[in-house]
């Protein structure tokens, strides 16, 4: 169906840049998903020892100097060299284009954790003497960090915040983006997630306090939705910044299009602060699908949100059955099986993992489900093996976070 | 410490506070800030650095003394003769 709104009211995604566990960039961390490599690894974390995380290996000093990396965050690294890779991608010239006319728009789980957890670390060797808390703390932790070190490191003058969407933050950080190009109060948006998590053992012993933290002898076999013996999160740390720019601008200067985003919908479960709500999931599910004016048989690939606890992941799988469980065409995965749960990122970072199978029509596997959970049985889940597919025309991210934030994103295969 | 142990030490400072800076031409007797680039920030650093590993406390009101390397062994060297 060839689309009816004008290029100017049609944004699309011209450039990515991300940090994964598993891959420094979307050809490599492409590769990975598709051979089922996983990022997943030991972890000494501060009070806690040893634990299992999704950590990144990307070199901060290929965009930063050594002074910026020490006196800014881990989530700024992360977003100023996904921020760096995104705008290479896109073959844009930042000199030549009006800086005060780009925003940035990062979604966040949590900021500020990491850094004061670090500080109050540092102080307690000096009896916590306050005149040794660092002058660096609140530039550090203000919650727009991330997409504010991106400004200072590009020389971005237009609007830059974050969003704080707890682990829908990724898919919202992209939706903001879009809903302020179609504002025209900018020209072109920078926007995704960032995590740094795992520089925090507050968000580890959270979840180890809630019965939610995954534990696994072997690190790569931790991380398992959908699968019986699936016992909890594992945390990732990542970033995914998606080039957004409305259909005109791209085409004008022929632009690389990745997938154009016809339809997205946010919603609040207003029910638990932790526990999810499948009804408010397939409300958030069915309005995407409203917004971008096709019916559930359109979606060939759904890539879910499940994180590996049991509550998340029947729920979710309870919710797909309903809004798609009579039209078996869509193609379902799992990414957080490959670099655990990215929080902020995890549904740009999941979203983006996805975005070749326009071209190359493979969906990509869930990794470690050798025992379906039967409660959460979903039509073609893609299992262990990537599978090929005849058309590949839509693909719908979901994302959710703790007190009941839902989000889904619908991209669908450029055609002009 | 003597007056050329004080001014290694600073330099070690200085090189892990501004680490893609040159250090090796830095001149005593002309502002450090006029040489490299180090903002108030990074000067703040040096001031922890100095309380944290040194136990030394400057004033506020102290600050402009420790504008020039001379200057800040000069300052220091009474405060560090003991380390």
């Amino acid at each position: 169906m060839v689309s009816e709104k004008p290029e100017e009211r049609r944004i699309v995604i011209s450039g990515v840049g991300l940090a994964a566990p598993n891959g420094n960039n979307l050809p490599e961390f492409r590769s990975s998903l598709l051979a089922g490599r996983s990022g997943i690894q030991k972890l000494n974390v501060r009070y806690m020892g040893e634990v299992l995380a999704g950590i990144c290996h990307f070199d901060p000093l290929k965009y930063q100097g050594k002074k910026e990396v020490r006196r800014g965050t881990r989530a700024g690294s992360i977003a100023i060299y996904c921020a760096q890779e995104a705008i290479a991608d896109a073959k844009l010239d930042l000199a030549g284009l009006d800086r005060s006319r780009i925003g940035v728009y990062l979604g966040i789980t949590e900021h500020g954790t990491v850094e004061t957890e670090s500080e109050i670390y540092e102080i307690k060797q000096f009896d916590y003497d306050v005149k040794y808390w660092s002058h660096h703390h609140n530039p550090r932790v203000v919650a727009n960090n991330p997409a504010g070190e991106v400004t200072l490191n590009l020389g971005i003058t237009g609007p830059h915040y974050t969003i704080g969407a707890a682990c829908a933050g990724g898919n919202i950080g992209l939706i903001h983006g879009l809903q302020m190009l179609l504002l025209s109060e900018v020209d072109l948006a920078l926007g995704g997630g960032i995590s740094e998590s795992t520089g925090s053992f507050g968000i580890f012993a959270g979840f180890k306090s809630e019965g939610a933290l995954a534990s696994h002898p072997d690190p790569e076999k931790a991380c398992r939705p959908f699968d019986k013996d699936r016992n909890g999160v594992v945390v990732a740390e990542g970033g995914c910044i998606f080039v957004l720019e409305r259909l005109s601008d791209a085409l004008k200067r022929g632009a690389n299009i990745y997938g154009e985003v016809v339809g997205y919908a946010i919603n609040s479960d207003a029910t638990d602060f932790i526990l999810p709500s499948a009804e408010r999931q397939v409300e958030c599910m069915k309005l995407a699908l409203s917004k971008a004016n096709i019916s559930p048989e359109d979606i060939d690939i759904i890539n879910t949100h499940g994180t590996g606890t049991i509550e998340g992941d029947v729920a979710e799988c309870r919710a797909i059955r309903e809004v798609f469980g009579e039209y078996p065409n869509a193609y379902m995965n799992n990414t957080k099986s490959l670099i655990g749960h990215a929080m902020g990122a995890a549904g740009a970072l999941e979203l983006a993992g996805n975005l070749p199978s326009f071209e190359d029509h493979l969906v990509h596997p869930t990794i470690n489900l050798d025992h379906l959970d039967p409660e959460c049985s979903l039509n073609n889940l893609v299992i262990n093996e990537p599978i090929r597919i005849d058309k590949v025309d839509y693909i719908f991210n979901n994302s959710f976070g703790m007190l009941g934030i839902n989000s889904v994103v619908i991209l669908k295969r450029f055609e002009e | 410490m003597t007056k050329e142990q004080i001014k290694d030490t600073l330099l070690e400072i200085i090189a892990q506070i501004i680490p893609d800076e040159d250090l090796s031409n830095l001149k005593g007797d002309i502002p450090i800030r006029e040489q490299v680039e180090l903002d108030s920030m990074d000067f703040l650093d040096i001031i922890m650095e100095l309380r944290k590993h040194y136990g030394i406390e400057v004033p506020e009101d102290d600050y402009m003394q420790l504008a020039t390397l001379d200057g800040s062994v000069a300052y220091l060297e009474p405060r560090m003769r003991e380390h």
